[in-house]
């Protein structure tokens, strides 16, 4: 019984991760009917946002501290960065700390106006041309925009940590009454899990409530008809994609603690999210949520001990084997719609 | 003659000559110099760019005529490599049994894949064959590691078995593949004054290969089935009320296209025996794909075209670092080479899969026929031009 | 004993019933409108005829053969061509190649691995292929890519790639919708000329009834998925019920 409760709990991180990139996905796919291949690119673009805010948050100046010498007698140089200075050191320190959770609030301007720039100059007129070609030219995006990063940042992984707050586990089997240390659970994990199912409900609530999520979602039902009516469905559609952007950069941005982001994750993520978004279903929210978790879950029990020992590289396949068999039976997917992609 | 149209003869004779002189052709500049750097004419290189001309030859008999983007056709060129590999270690060293055997197992494998992926369509197919490459991958690179090797890939091993060349292989060395005696690694070297030539049986033997590989694309674009394979592109309604099944169409395509995969994969084993699970990881699918649209899709030459080109970029144009920018930007004063250098040095070297990105991007965007698409253009254009000189006044000379 | 016997079909869609009770017989050599309002079920009904849709009721029988349960193109190899609202051509390919494949098609079956052979040596083929080129006064353009010709040109290609097959039955689904007069007339001289020099049952779709008239030697007449009269030209112009089926006039 832990052991489930484990294998469920490390599935949510995974899950939530595949849920919020499929999201995206299958927002854009939705509205503007565009397969997007540089969406993985996005999600590693936010990943590098949060490298970029605390780097920025770093930046520092040298001072001679008299009052320390290095191991020649000379005065010390200190580097200071210049947070200290305008906020004093504790709260510097503090700053600092928190920088992955602060680049959200750097991330979400930063993200949309990445996708609104990607929309309007390029995936704008991909609109018309064969999905075969959406995915050419968006894979072409995909490399440009992972060799521009890791131009500037390296190729190596870039560790990330989480504020000292978040770091160490918590012990979820002395909650529900197991002996100590059977259920134990990163509390980042649990910040992403909950910020995922945050971020999962605002998407939802905004094209619930709104009049603007209103037009859209009948957009993303009948273009034409929405067209007819003389709502500018385009301009609407733009913003959509800005906040699948942010929707994926801030994926990312949470990530970063989990897996230390290198310029590649984008595309390694991008493969198991698109099985994610077929598995759930071409054009469903909900089906892309659902199967992100599904999926997420699915994988962390195929890598149990029992089971990999009953079947062995069942861990590494498992995702796959469910898509396919998903595709050969349910060929919309689990909660796909009628004539959404449909062959 | 050969059956083939005077215009596909010209083109198989030229990628004839090509090939057979690509030993001079790749080889410009003489030893030493400072443009040898731009020399491709070493046999490494050159079996690459025939062999993955193969690879792209055969996708594009898939994609290309019948629209299905597959995403995972580099699974096929990875169950080449590894039936090769055995065959060297079971049976013998001579490359002709490896790499039937590696076309076969390959054409099964993807009669199995294609019966499986091509009940869907779209963008359904695409994830479907990434799905099963990726599961190939990742069971090659743990599971299957009795017969694949896992991490550290299949290599031969001095205690193999080799039924056939038996006692000969017990001298103290791993043997290496050859053609009846003929070892695939030897090279002849001509001088020519400070020009060095480097002739190698394994490249001539892929070269073959690949010549044979380009005339049987030549005959299946012109046959009638190709014909239904771009009937299937254009319209698969009207093919269906015209009393044509599409799916075998399209699994014979698949089933081809993977058996050219096959054919690569054997022969890059035969080439450097051994076989790796990366090979088929979804990024060497990705670079088929790009392959065959750099070079242009639909077309017979084009994909053999952007093989070269990406493999040419892949080994020498990434090999061009600050220093040698440096040296080129010379003439200039310093702040302006200086300049030019931290401008063009994000494409190139290391950087040149960014170049690749965006060359790539703005084919699909401005010409989709790709490179070929880009000559035939420049070729109107010259057309043009001297039509328009041929009308001025004087010149009486009729047209050839 | 007609060459097509449709009996007893129904077809429903949810809660909608498309087709109640159709029956319908066509008579081989000649030439059977169905007519009807929107809505009445006639596409529903030619999809049950060509495999795209199945009744959930009911048999068809084409040349003594059940239809049902085979693949769109098995019935295509049966005999029964199919002309589309819009035309469906392969607009890739040039308007010779687009004649030659139904040729194929008739010749060697719904499948073969001829990937060898030079396509424009087939003689026979081509020849057939030019023939019919020749008969549809499209021979000039027979080097242009299919999609690139006129909406009336596209139509003849079409009806000359279903007639290529030498189809016993030929179904046409409103086959002059959205065309000007001129081409409407010349698509019914084209018809009128196929029905005089073969062999052929027609079958039409049409919503003009100018095209109707000038063609139909029989009309069926449906209305909200069931067949209202099935009668001569002549007697079905002053049919009451016709009237009020598409005039909404009182009997």
């Amino acid at each position: 019984m832990d052991a489930i409760i484990l294998q469920i709990l490390n599935g949510l991180d995974k899950g939530s991760a595949y849920a919020l990139i499929a999201l995206g996905l299958t927002l854009i796919f939705g509205t503007l009917g565009v397969v997007n291949f540089a969406h993985g690119a996005l999600f590693m673009i936010g990943a590098f946002c949060a490298v970029t805010l605390s780097r920025i948050l770093t930046i520092s100046h040298t001072i001679v501290d008299e009052t320390q010498k290095d191991f020649l007698g000379n005065p010390l140089k200190v580097d200071v960065p210049y947070v200290y200075d305008w906020f004093g050191e504790a709260t510097g320190n503090v700053i600092i700390d928190w920088a992955v959770p602060l680049s959200i609030l750097f991330a979400i301007p930063v993200m949309i106006l990445i996708g609104v720039i990607m929309e309007r100059g390029l995936i704008k007129h991909f609109y018309k041309r064969p999905h075969a070609d959406q995915i050419l030219v968006t894979f072409g995006l995909a490399i440009v925009l992972q060799e521009v990063i890791k131009y500037f940042y390296g190729a190596n992984p870039i560790p990330t940590p989480a504020p000292d707050a978040f770091r160490g586990s918590f012990d979820f089997g002395l909650m529900l009454g197991f002996d100590a240390n059977q259920i134990i659970y990163p509390y980042w994990r649990l910040v992403y899990f909950a910020f995922a199912a945050v971020i999962i409900g605002a998407v939802f609530a905004f094209l619930q409530f709104t009049t603007f999520g209103m037009v859209v979602r009948a957009g993303m039902a009948d273009r034409e008809t929405v067209g007819l009516l003389g709502i500018n469905i385009d301009k609407r559609f733009t913003i959509m994609f800005g906040l699948a952007a942010a929707v994926a950069g801030l994926a990312g941005v949470m990530y970063t603690p989990i897996n230390s982001p290198n310029y590649h994750m984008g595309m390694d993520f991008l493969v198991l999210s698109f099985v994610v978004v077929v598995v759930g279903g071409m054009g469903s929210l909900p089906g892309a949520v659902l199967a992100g978790f599904l999926l997420g879950i699915l994988e962390s029990f195929a890598s149990m001990g029992a089971v990999i020992d009953l079947l062995p590289g069942i861990n590494q396949i498992i995702i796959y084997l469910v898509a396919i068999i998903i595709l050969l039976t349910r060929p919309r997917g689990l909660m796909g719609r009628k004539g959404v992609m449909e062959d | 003659m050969l059956g083939l149209s005077k215009k596909d003869l010209n083109l198989l004779f030229i990628v004839f000559v090509l090939t057979m002189c690509a030993p001079f052709i790749l080889n410009p500049f003489p030893e030493g110099s400072a443009m040898a750097q731009f020399n491709a004419g070493y046999p490494d290189l050159m079996q690459r760019f025939v062999i993955f001309g193969i690879f792209a030859i055969g996708f594009n008999i898939l994609f290309g005529l019948t629209g299905y983007l597959s995403f995972g056709h580099a699974a096929f060129l990875g169950v080449g490599s590894y039936s090769a590999v055995w065959m060297f270690k079971l049976l013998s060293m001579n490359v002709i049994p490896a790499i039937v055997l590696s076309v076969m197992v390959a054409g099964l494998f993807s009669v199995l894949i294609g019966y499986i992926s091509l009940r869907r369509s779209g963008i359904y197919f695409s994830i479907l064959t990434l799905a099963f490459a990726q599961m190939s991958f990742a069971l090659a690179y743990s599971v299957l590691t009795p017969v694949t090797g896992g991490e550290t890939g299949l290599q031969l091993a001095l205690n193999d078995p080799r039924i056939l060349d038996g006692a000969a292989s017990s001298a103290g060395n791993i043997p290496v593949p050859g053609l009846f005696g003929l070892e695939m690694r030897d090279s002849t070297f001509l001088r020519l004054g400070d020009w060095v030539f480097t002739f190698n049986v394994g490249y001539y033997f892929s070269a073959v290969i690949m010549l044979l590989s380009f005339y049987l694309a030549i005959r299946i674009f012109r046959s009638p089935f190709g014909m239904m394979l771009r009937a299937i592109k254009s319209n698969q309604q009207r093919m269906n009320y015209t009393g044509l099944n599409p799916k075998p169409y399209t699994l014979a395509a698949f089933v081809i296209s993977g058996m050219y995969a096959g054919l690569a994969g054997g022969l890059m084993a035969a080439m450097d025996p051994l076989a790796g699970a990366e090979r088929m990881f979804w990024t060497a699918s990705g670079e088929v794909v790009l392959m065959t649209i750099l070079g242009g899709v639909g077309t017979l030459i084009g994909p053999v075209l952007g093989a070269g080109l990406i493999k040419y970029m892949e080994n020498i144009i990434s090999k061009i670092n600050s220093e040698i920018l440096h040296g080129w930007f010379a003439f200039m004063p310093d702040g302006i080479e200086d300049f030019m250098v931290a401008i063009v040095y994000p494409f190139i070297g290391k950087g040149w899969h960014l170049t690749l990105g965006i060359v790539f991007m703005l084919v699909v965007i401005f010409l989709p026929g790709g490179l070929v698409e880009g000559g035939q253009r420049i070729a109107r254009m010259f057309r043009r031009k001297k039509t328009t000189q041929d009308n001025t006044p004087g010149t009486t000379e009729p047209a050839e | 004993m007609g060459i097509l016997e449709v009996k007893n079909v129904g077809k429903r869609f949810g809660g909608l019933q498309a087709l109640g009770d159709v029956n319908l017989s066509v008579a081989e050599n000649s030439v059977h409108a169905i007519i009807g309002p929107n809505g009445a079920g006639k596409s529903t009904l030619l999809n049950c005829l060509v495999g795209k849709l199945i009744p959930d009721t009911g048999s068809v029988m084409f040349d003594g053969q059940s239809v049902l349960g085979r693949l769109p193109h098995e019935i295509n190899q049966m005999g029964i061509s199919r002309v589309f609202q819009t035309p469906e051509i392969f607009g890739d390919l040039t308007v010779l190649e687009n004649m030659m494949i139904p040729c194929f098609a008739q010749r060697d079956g719904a499948f073969g691995l001829n990937a060898i052979a030079d396509m424009m040596k087939d003689r026979e083929i081509v020849d057939r292929a030019l023939d019919m080129l020749d008969e549809m006064n499209m021979l000039d353009k027979r080097e242009m890519h299919a999609a690139s010709l006129s909406r009336g040109d596209k139509r003849r290609l079409e009806i000359g790639m279903c007639l290529s097959q030498r189809p016993r039955l030929l179904l046409l689904d409103e086959p002059t919708a959205g065309m000007a007069r001129a081409d409407t007339n010349n698509t019914i001289d084209l018809l009128k000329q196929i029905k005089d020099e073969r062999d052929i049952t027609i079958a039409i779709i049409e919503h003009d009834m100018h095209v109707v008239f000038s063609l139909a030697e029989r009309i069926t007449v449906l209305a909200q998925g069931t067949p209202l009269v099935e009668d001569t030209p002549d007697k079905i112009k002053g049919h009451p019920k016709v009237r009020e089926a598409y005039l909404g006039e009182a009997a």
